[in-house]
């Protein structure tokens, strides 16, 4: 029996011959799908599929998650800080630093990381140099303060440089995960699942084929054993017919006679008792 | 997957959507930057209670979707929550976005767009 093997567990009829052809058809239909998708984002782009381990996801989002937690704290010190500013300068700066600004000074580089085969962004954080906006800030008084804080800033926002760079990893990873679910998705309906559907297909219809060919044979069966039985009718009824045919032609009255005299004989016979005496 | 050179190297500049405090500090470290002129164009945007949220919105998707040099976005909290849709829809690499604290308002990781990413991800 063909598919013995491998094929899911149903009944061979019709209907379920049916159901299988679907979704077989289905199942070929999405896995040309997920095909096409595939060759271009992955073959093409990503000859090394990566083999991220769950390890490693949860490893970044741990740290992201700790990241966070930094900096929050982070922002609260500096937050402080600049409170402090105020105090010092006895006034808002905001406007005054808002105005001055013209140059980036702290900037970002982004590069790539890989990690176990994907290709992580990673950002690092660089200040040029000779790009003193805010020179007459606090020069009155409170000067000392606003570079402590600008100090603080700095700082902070390297944690936040950082915390960027694990998010984009972290968003990165996401997408491949997404792809190579859809990788493995793909393998998956190409090596099982398909053919297990046609493995079931070939039971179903050698099944069907088998009751064909028993239905097949039993009607044969039937059909012989009909024949030979209205035969030996027609054998019995002729035989009778014969029969009768000669039982009239001999119609002799002796054995009928002989018959009668035997009965009446013996009827003669039973009144011979013996004799009751008193 | 390698995301294109192209899609990050020239992004070098940080930018900022926040209150006046967070700006101000930002700044102060040095992180603003305005392009030369004509269409001088700052890389971060003040918000208070006066500001609408359509200013935002725009603010949001100029740094996001129309410049080209911006690295990481950090806009404070209180005020992603006043655009959440958009923020969440967000799905880019580049730039990152990043939720920060203010002064006035702490940090919660509940409402944090990456975080609830990630939670979603392990299916909590």
């Amino acid at each position: 029996m063909s598919g013995a093997g491998n094929r899911e567990a149903v009944f061979p009829t019709r209907q379920s011959l049916g159901l299988m052809k679907s979704k077989l058809k289905g199942a070929q239909t999405g896995h040309d799908l997920l095909k096409r998708k595939n060759v271009s984002e992955v073959i093409y782009h990503d000859p090394i599929l990566p083999g991220i381990s769950s390890y490693e996801i949860t490893e970044i989002t741990r740290r992201i998650d700790e990241a966070k937690r930094k900096m929050g704290r982070v922002m609260q010190i500096a937050a402080f800080s600049l409170a402090e500013v105020t105090y010092a300068v006895g006034g808002d700066i905001g406007y005054q630093v808002q105005e001055s600004a013209k140059s980036a000074r702290f900037r970002v580089r982004t590069k790539q990381e890989n990690v176990s085969g994907v290709f992580l962004p990673a950002f690092e954080s660089y200040t040029t140099d000779g790009n003193n906006d805010f020179g007459l800030t606090g020069l009155g008084k409170g000067g000392q303060q606003v570079q402590r804080c600008r100090e603080t800033y700095a700082r902070a926002v390297e944690t936040l440089v950082e915390l960027a760079s694990l998010q984009t990893a972290f968003v990165i990873l996401d997408e491949v995960i997404k792809v190579v679910n859809r990788r493995v998705n793909a393998i998956i309906s190409e090596h099982v699942i398909i053919p297990r559907t046609e493995n079931t297909i070939k039971y179903i219809n050698s099944e069907l084929d088998e009751l064909d060919r028993e239905e097949f044979f039993r009607l044969k069966k039937v059909q012989n054993k009909k024949q030979r039985d209205t035969a030996a009718q027609d054998a019995e009824m002729r035989l009778k017919r014969d029969a009768a045919e000669k039982a009239e032609a001999a119609s002799g009255s002796t054995s009928s006679d002989k018959e009668n005299e035997l009965g009446t004989g013996d009827i003669l016979g039973e009144s011979e008792d013996a004799d009751v005496i008193f | 997957m390698a995301a294109p050179a192209s899609a990050y190297k020239d992004r070098q500049f940080l930018a900022v959507i926040g209150d006046e405090d967070s700006v101000t500090g930002l700044l102060l470290a040095g992180i603003g930057h305005v392009t030369q002129p004509p269409d001088s164009q700052k890389n971060f945007l003040v918000v208070d209670s006066k500001t609408d949220n359509a200013a935002i919105e725009e603010a949001f998707n100029r740094f996001t979707t129309e410049r080209k040099d911006i690295g990481i976005l950090l806009i404070n909290q209180h005020i992603a929550e006043r655009i959440r849709h958009r923020v969440d829809t967000y799905t880019a690499a580049f730039p990152a976005l990043l939720e920060i604290p203010s002064k006035d308002h702490p940090y919660d990781p509940e409402k944090d767009s990456v975080l609830r990413r990630v939670r979603r991800l392990f299916g909590e």
